[in-house]
């Protein structure tokens, strides 16, 4: 499991009853619909709500802050460009985002250079997450706590393999070498264990 | 690599949503399972599905980001501007001419690609605009860009931007299919004396802004055609979209 040590790392404290906790993913919604149109004030909103989430998976997949710094503002960059095409019936806004910040990441990644900075840097990861008092990060350990819960529904190597492929960046096929699983058996896990996160977090179906 | 893989028989392509969902195929996988997803819905809403789910994993890993980068984002997307919604789609054409349309694995009659003589070097394959964002950028947003879209059947867009105060070309595409199998797709940049010059290969993606190699501001047109794999040095079929930077008039 120390592989997905991250994931499950950091102390959560759920701060109960936090008042006004977060955006809605409707005011999220707006806050786009609003930047297609040329509103910076709404997308830096959107920035501001959403910039952690964003930053930290940068981060996490790709290890080198200032690298994560340049995916993040490549990723921001893209989602006010092709804000207008943002498809609500097809999820959630935040979903979205992070759709294309994990593309772009993973694409750095890939690069055969960074490749090997990753490798370097790959069993020294941990970086603990450290969250200001605003109403904002107690959402956000609130939904990171019920998200680690929502992983107990995994089986452990379904959740090495989902860990190692969304937030290590690695493909299924590397992974299968990680985790010495036959090539079909990794792709499987991933698949598996996503259905199974999905299905805790009663997300996206 | 592994009797697992596409072509191969008791290959299970809709086994490939999950690692799809969270960008775990490498780039022949993600061709095959793109073109399989485009004809089976249910792959579609699956992925939709798993990536929400995946989603949820970047609240365990928030951090705060820089100060420093909030003030860099907000001054990036004052200068760029953002995209039309895709159903109505206003398209301002450089030379005026209406929209063709074009069937995207067949050679466009309107689309004539006049192949100059003499040798051509090898050029860098094209720099995806993740490595290169300014120069993309600076294009994008420079007062003297000339832009102009071509749609496929299918809903596919390809829209050529030129600025040659920049001196360089980015080629804009949307919801494009991948290539045949075996087969890429190359840019070119027509250059006087010269003919037609490889700007690069196209990375199989739909959604793209890739920086074209060469010299723009000298050019004067720029095509895509259907290549095998690794690229040719000229072109050895008709383009299938050719943008006409307008300079001969
Ligand atoms: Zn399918």
């Amino acid at each position: 499991m120390d592989h997905i040590r991250p994931v499950g790392a950091g102390a959560p404290s759920p701060e109960e009853g936090a008042p006004g906790a977060g955006p809605e993913p409707s005011d999220l919604a707006e806050l786009l619909r609003l930047s297609a149109r040329g509103d910076e004030q709404a997308f830096a909103r959107l920035y501001d709500a959403t910039a952690a989430r964003v930053f930290g998976l940068a981060v996490r997949v790709v290890r080198d802050p200032a690298q994560a710094e340049e995916v993040t503002q490549e990723a921001f960059l893209e989602i006010w460009r092709t804000a207008s095409r943002f498809a609500p019936d097809k999820g959630s806004p935040l979903g979205w985002l992070l759709t294309i910040t994990h593309r772009k990441a993973v694409d750095r990644v890939r690069s055969a250079e960074a490749a090997t900075r990753r490798d370097a840097t790959y069993h020294e990861q941990n970086q603990p997450v450290e969250h200001d008092s605003t109403a904002e990060a107690a959402h956000a350990s609130l939904e990171a706590h019920r998200v680690r819960g929502a992983l107990a529904a995994l089986t452990e190597v379904q959740r090495e393999a989902v860990g190692l492929a969304y937030l290590g960046g690695y493909t299924h096929t590397e992974v299968a070498t990680m985790l010495d699983l036959p090539v079909g058996t990794a792709k499987t896990r991933i698949r598996d264990g996503l259905i199974r996160l999905r299905d805790a977090m009663g997300v996206g179906s | 690599m592994s009797s697992d893989y596409p072509g191969n028989p008791g290959y299970d392509v809709h086994a490939l949503s999950g690692a799809y969902a969270v960008d775990a195929l490498d780039d022949l996988e993600r061709a095959a399972f793109e073109r399989h997803l485009a004809e089976c819905p249910e792959c579609r809403a699956e992925v939709a599905s798993l990536r929400e789910a995946a989603g949820t994993l970047a609240e365990t890993t928030a951090v705060e980001p820089p100060a420093a980068l909030r003030d860099r984002v907000l001054a990036g997307i004052a200068t760029t501007r953002p995209l039309p919604p895709e159903a109505p789609a206003p398209v301002s054409l450089a030379s005026r001419r209406p929209r063709r349309r074009v069937n995207l694995l067949v050679a466009a009659a309107a689309a004539v690609l006049a192949v100059g003589g003499g040798a051509v070097l090898w050029q860098q394959p094209w720099q995806e605009s993740s490595q290169a964002p300014s120069a993309v950028e600076a294009v994008l947003s420079a007062a003297d860009a000339k832009r102009s879209s071509l749609d496929f059947d299918g809903g596919a867009r390809a829209t050529l931007v030129h600025s040659d105060s920049v001196g360089r070309a980015v080629l804009v595409t949307e919801k494009m299919p991948p290539p045949p199998p075996g087969k890429v797709y190359q840019v070119w940049l027509d250059q006087p004396g010269k003919g037609m010059v490889s700007a690069g290969l196209m990375p199989v993606r739909e959604d793209q802004r890739v920086l074209l190699a060469g010299d723009a501001a000298t050019a004067t047109a720029a095509g895509i055609t259907v290549e095998p794999e690794g690229g040719s040095d000229k072109p050895t079929s008709d383009p299938i979209a050719l943008f006409d930077f307008g300079r001969k008039a």
